[in-house]
């Protein structure tokens, strides 16, 4: 059984076809990754998982249709953490995280005991407890991620979505937040799709790749057979070589000399 | 366990606030034209209050003047102050933005046209007329900004900008009307500046109503403005809907504001001042921002409406001149003492 399955998606944007024909699928506890160039639909993807678009075809969940999910009830099951989360500048960590409670709480209701308990785990498995007073203009790149994940899993969703959860960080706090990541769908049960724009991480951490290009499915599989150098010159028009070693399938760019 | 909000910050700052209004009522019951013995006014309000009875001394007509004249208008400016400062805070919370009031989306310009219309076109309808009309252009103003901003499915700029577009629009025709009626200027803009002085208990409850539903459907979405901060997509994926909650409590605050106009005309300033002074004194959270802002607001327009009846005794400067006279400097303090907003 899929935990996430994506069933023929469609997605226009202005007009625009930005997807066509997506089908691609996730087992509970997997972590599929979306690669593929610039403009390719990953971001678009995810945000018609996340409910945010209009789309045709079907998103199913433990193959059940989304589509007849309240938003109270999606936000219950799938959480969204965006490229660039937006952190309201004087709004304290505790106050951020709690806000991931918000599906439970009732239409006029505030958090309770239960809700705080919640996100006082989400924000001790990010390690985000330590700063719980600090305002959140003044977090750092990678407090920063970590304070948007811990709200994310506040919401103790089935299925988690992030757009590019390392673009702003360095190698060191990449590979935390990833580490993170990982941690939380095997110990957890969490199922993650996520973007990564970087192929070898996204290789080495995700069970599966999707490779995108002008929207639709390229390739899919473990990294070893999506992660070709014939393929990635094809479609990303870049100079690589590919090889395989205990660390992963690693791609590394070449610098065509004159 | 995360900690729940401090709890002691809290209730200081509500204290503060109940402590501000108290003051500001009692001050503004002890100053004014008719010389009220001081001791003996306090001893008449005590009087009123359960399980108190003292003998105040008050004679008849200075307990007119009392009960009649200035509870009232405390009564009045209280509400009117409250629903002002609660509408600025709850539009701030819909539009993100710190510098929207209650006026921004057309209920100042709806509200001017209308009184306008009733002193021009109503003579004969007399004071009756012209809160009704005020209370019906606010809110029509709202409508009409709200409808021509959200074709489109467009976010709060564009509404905003709809009532920029609105407003301006009113304001041309409330002038057209104005002008052609150079008899009725005097009290046109006697009305605009906004004033406390006609207020009796009966105005007080026929706003009532109104008040009481406004109040508390904002103060009830205090929560869903905190997850609005976090931006429309966001907040979507948490399960809430900003379109409905915008709806809704632009909805409230219209009325409350509409309410407000009717009874004091206009009354700029006090619904961005209020609170951003809260905001600066007990952070940002909605929850806490709204319900401060009510009872400072009305505090801070009770006072004002002193000194509006005594700064030139027996003469009364509009109110509108008072919260302009501090608002504007404030404006200016607020704009230079805070970080740039987001956009």
């Amino acid at each position: 059984m899929s935990a996430v399955e994506v069933r023929d998606l469609a997605v226009d944007l202005d007009g625009t076809p930005v997807l066509r024909g997506v089908s691609c699928s996730i087992g509970s506890g997997g972590w599929l990754a979306l690669i593929g160039p610039n403009g390719a639909g990953k971001t678009t993807l995810l945000r018609a998982v996340a409910g945010l678009l209009r789309y045709r075809g079907e998103v199913l969940l433990d193959d059940a249709s989304t589509r007849s999910l309240t938003s109270r009830g999606r936000a219950r099951l799938i959480a969204y953490v965006p490229q660039e989360p937006e952190l309201p500048p004087d709004m304290t960590v505790t106050e951020y995280v709690l806000l991931g409670r918000t599906p439970y709480l009732g239409y006029l209701g505030g958090p309770g005991r239960g809700d705080r308990e919640a996100a006082g785990r989400a924000a001790e498995r990010l390690g985000v407890s330590g700063f719980a007073g600090r305002r959140l203009d003044s977090l750092s790149g990678g407090e920063r991620q970590r304070v948007a994940l811990a709200r994310a899993l506040a919401q103790e969703p089935r299925v988690l979505l992030l757009d590019e959860p390392t673009s702003y960080l360095d190698i060191g706090h990449q590979q935390q937040v990833l580490d993170l990541v990982d941690e939380l769908r095997t110990a957890g049960g969490l199922t993650v799709l996520s973007t990564l724009h970087d192929l070898t991480t996204a290789g080495q951490y995700a069970d599966r790749l999707v490779l995108l290009h002008e929207g639709g499915v390229d390739a899919a599989g473990s990294a070893a057979a999506v992660l070709t150098q014939e393929r990635i010159a094809r479609i990303y028009a870049a100079r690589v070589t590919v090889h395989a070693d205990a660390g992963g399938t690693v791609v590394t760019p070449l610098r065509d000399r004159q | 366990m995360i900690p729940g909000p401090r709890h002691r910050r809290v209730l200081v700052a509500y204290l503060v606030a109940v402590a501000f209004l108290a003051a500001a009522m009692l001050v503004s019951a002890l100053v004014g034209a008719a010389d009220l013995n001081p001791l003996a006014t306090v001893a008449a309000l005590a009087d009123h209050l359960p399980l108190v009875r003292l003998r105040s001394g008050l004679s008849p007509l200075d307990q007119a003047v009392l009960v009649q004249i200035r509870l009232p208008r405390i009564a009045v400016g209280a509400m009117v102050g409250g629903l002002l400062a609660l509408a600025g805070a709850g539009y701030q919370g819909v539009f993100r933005n710190p510098l929207v009031d209650s006026g921004t989306l057309g209920a100042s310009a709806g509200a001017g046209l209308g009184a306008t219309i009733a002193i021009v076109y109503l003579p004969g309808a007399g004071t009756a007329a012209v809160p009704v009309a005020a209370f019906a252009g606010s809110l029509a103003g709202v409508a009409i900004a709200y409808l021509a901003g959200a074709v489109g499915g467009a976010g709060t700029a564009t509404l905003l900008l709809a009532g920029v577009a609105v407003s301006g629009f009113l304001v041309a025709v409330q002038t057209y009307f104005q002008q052609r009626s150079a008899q009725d200027l005097q009290q046109v803009y006697t009305w605009l500046l906004g004033s406390l002085s006609g207020a009796t208990w009966q105005q007080a409850l026929e706003i009532l109503p109104y008040s009481a539903v406004s109040v508390l459907v904002v103060l009830l979405h205090g929560r869903r403005l905190d997850v609005l901060s976090v931006g429309d997509e966001e907040a979507r994926t948490l399960g809430v809907r900003p379109g409905r909650v915008r709806l809704i409590v632009v909805a409230a605050c219209a009325l409350g504001a509409a309410s407000a106009v009717a009874v004091s005309g206009l009354i700029g300033f006090v619904g961005i001042i209020v609170p951003h002074v809260v905001r600066r004194l007990a952070g940002t959270s909605y929850r806490l921002v709204l319900p401060l802002s009510l009872l400072a607001g009305a505090g801070f327009l009770v006072l004002a409406d002193a000194l509006a009846r005594t700064v030139l005794s027996p003469a009364e400067l509009p109110i509108g001149v008072i919260t302009a006279l501090i608002g504007s400097p404030a404006f200016v303090w607020i704009l230079r003492s805070t970080r740039p907003v987001r956009t």
